[in-house]
């Protein structure tokens, strides 16, 4: 940085200006504006007057933890994740083996048709899973019936409509750590492979003691990264089931916008959003502590 | 031996692939079905008579038996296209300069604000969401593109990539531009853009998919349908003609073929992104 020290002052302060003030006002201004809120009553009538505002303390926080809807929606959310994580990361785990053999031919088109999912427009594809689901005309109980098995009211049923929602958010999501994991894969020393094959290791004690082990830090950020983005679902139940059936698939974030936007409780929502951001921040500082502990963030 | 275990994976690859694209396959065969055709049980996989009935019934202005139908796809699509467009160009003026400062050039405070910026990342998006409507009603930009677009801007992950990519880039460079005599403003246009182009192409390309797809905002932002992007309108449409299986179905061409056959031809720089994902500060 010899001539850098007297060189780009006034520049680097210009260059940096627009996104700062960009970022005060859409990030830092309304996150702090969500923890105000939360303490407030603001609702329908204070979006009119706001002189009819008032600071409510924890109330709202009260309210959700009384609240047996806000409760199933939560349990909902943690189901989600709870079913979608491991399905997700064992088929991504599951194509980037497949895909990180030297002997598959034709690999890059392979690994373009697995990953298109994830780049689709998720509404679109939402839309389209609805009809697959269908109960009376969807292909996928076509395959049940011709298979002999009993037709499934995927989205009808409270019983099966998670599933059938995860079912579709693994086949949209999948492909993403599918490269991420290649790329980690790619990374394991072949030595360590042949000198396994030399004690005489099988298939699955290779992929135990040394695949395993080799792409265990991606794996783990791939987990934890994948339950966050479990906790953010919200389109996926607007456009497929509208949060039914009996509310089974309400997640955290459709009852947030329905608190929101549809009954104009801006003050319970945020608490909401607090609550969430809450989880989310729980769930870096433990990436975090992993990290630390393994040394690879 | 090596020749068929190939044969085998291949296969397995090849199969696995296969049943992930059958949702998409499917969902361009019935948008080329006659309308009411895909409606029965088993399904019918392959349009037997393929009529493109369905994308003029979608896109073009016409009078229905019941009075005029709108579904507002036609002008949604041009909406988005311009929208994403907006979002990519705006998007990268904001965060291409900021990473090269933050990565090559001194001013004060650079640590402690490129510190804060990274702790920023980790606050997610929908705890702003709530005031940030407020502040744009009271801005007076509820309904309006300015409101759609401004909380995409402040791209964080952007800032991270373009940094991350300049560290490397030698000093020595940029030095001898300036004894040179060039100005900052032209070493940043003639010496660090050129060097940036893949990274460029690569923030453009996920600045526009993400505009494109974005959903949750701009349903909350917009109220009038004459402004909505494609999944929006999408997803209204779905609530009032959700039993027309062959028109939803196009419905869904139209909104998620653009981004698929973008991706396709520039999935080098895609794959580059992804990759670029675990970013250190």
């Amino acid at each position: 940085m010899s001539g850098g020290r007297s060189a780009g002052g006034a520049t680097g302060a210009v260059f940096v200006t627009p996104l700062l003030l960009l970022t005060l006002a859409v990030i830092v201004v309304p996150t702090l504006g969500a923890f105000a809120l939360s303490l407030t009553d603001f609702d329908i009538y204070a979006l009119g007057d706001p002189t009819r505002l008032r600071f409510v303390g924890l109330t709202n926080y009260a309210a959700l933890a009384a609240d047996p809807h806000f409760a199933q929606v939560i349990g909902n959310t943690i189901l989600l994740a709870a079913l979608g994580v491991p399905a997700a990361i064992a088929l991504s785990l599951a194509a980037a083996l497949l895909l990180a053999s030297a002997t598959v031919r034709w690999a890059p088109v392979w690994r373009v048709l697995l990953f298109a999912p994830y780049v689709t427009t998720l509404v679109a594809t939402a839309v389209v899973w609805q009809y697959l689901l269908d109960t009376r005309t969807g292909l996928l109980n076509a395959l049940l019936v011709g298979v002999g098995l009993a037709p499934v009211d995927w989205l009808g049923s409270p019983a099966t409509s998670i599933p059938a929602i995860v079912l579709f958010v693994v086949w949209k999501v999948f492909g993403y750590n599918m490269i991420v994991f290649t790329a980690a894969l790619a990374l394991v020393p072949a030595e360590l492979y042949e000198a396994a094959r030399l004690d005489g290791a099988g298939a699955w004690t290779r992929f135990r003691h040394v695949t395993l082990p080799g792409i265990g830090p991606a794996l783990l950020l791939a987990a934890i990264l994948s339950v966050a983005n479990f906790l953010q679902i919200f389109t996926e139940p607007y456009v497929m089931t509208h949060g039914g059936p009996a509310q089974s698939t309400e997640t955290v974030l459709y009852y947030l916008f329905s608190q929101g936007f549809d009954w104009w409780s801006l003050g319970l929502a945020s608490a909401v959003a607090v609550v969430l951001f809450a989880a989310i921040l729980a769930l870096t500082a433990v990436q975090a502590a992993f990290g630390a502990r393994f040394e690879w963030l | 031996m090596a020749v068929s275990r190939g044969l085998v994976r291949t296969s397995a690859v090849a199969a696995f692939a296969l049943v992930t694209i059958v949702p998409l396959a499917w969902m361009v065969a019935v948008s080329l079905m006659p309308p009411g055709s895909a409606n029965t049980f088993p399904p019918p996989l392959w349009p037997v008579h393929p009529t493109l009935a369905n994308y003029r019934e979608l896109l073009l202005p016409h009078a229905g038996p019941g009075g005029s139908t709108d579904y507002h796809i036609a002008r949604a699509l041009v909406n988005s296209v311009a929208l994403a467009a907006l979002a990519t160009l705006f998007g990268l003026l904001v965060t291409v300069p900021a990473g090269y400062a933050f990565a090559k050039l001194r001013f004060r405070g650079r640590a402690a604000l490129f510190r804060a910026l990274l702790a920023l990342v980790v606050v997610p998006g929908q705890v702003a969401m709530l005031p940030l409507f407020l502040l744009l009603k009271w801005l007076g930009l509820v309904n309006t593109y300015a409101g759609v677009l401004a909380p995409g801007l402040a791209g964080l992950y952007a800032v991270l990539f373009v940094r991350q990519a300049l560290l490397a880039l030698p000093d020595e460079m940029l030095d001898a531009a300036r004894v040179d005599g060039a100005s900052e403003a032209r070493i940043f246009v003639s010496v660090v853009l050129p060097l940036l182009t893949p990274v460029i192409v690569t923030l453009a390309l996920f600045a526009f998919l993400a505009s494109w797809s974005d959903f949750l905002w701009p349903l909350i932002v917009l109220s009038d349908a004459q402004l909505y992007t494609l999944p929006v309108a999408l997803a209204a449409m779905s609530r009032e003609h959700g039993r027309d299986v062959e028109l939803m179905m196009a419905g869904a061409v139209v909104t998620t073929l653009p981004v698929l056959a973008v991706f396709v031809g520039l999935q080098r720089f895609y794959f580059t992104g992804v990759l670029g994902g675990g970013i250190k500060g």
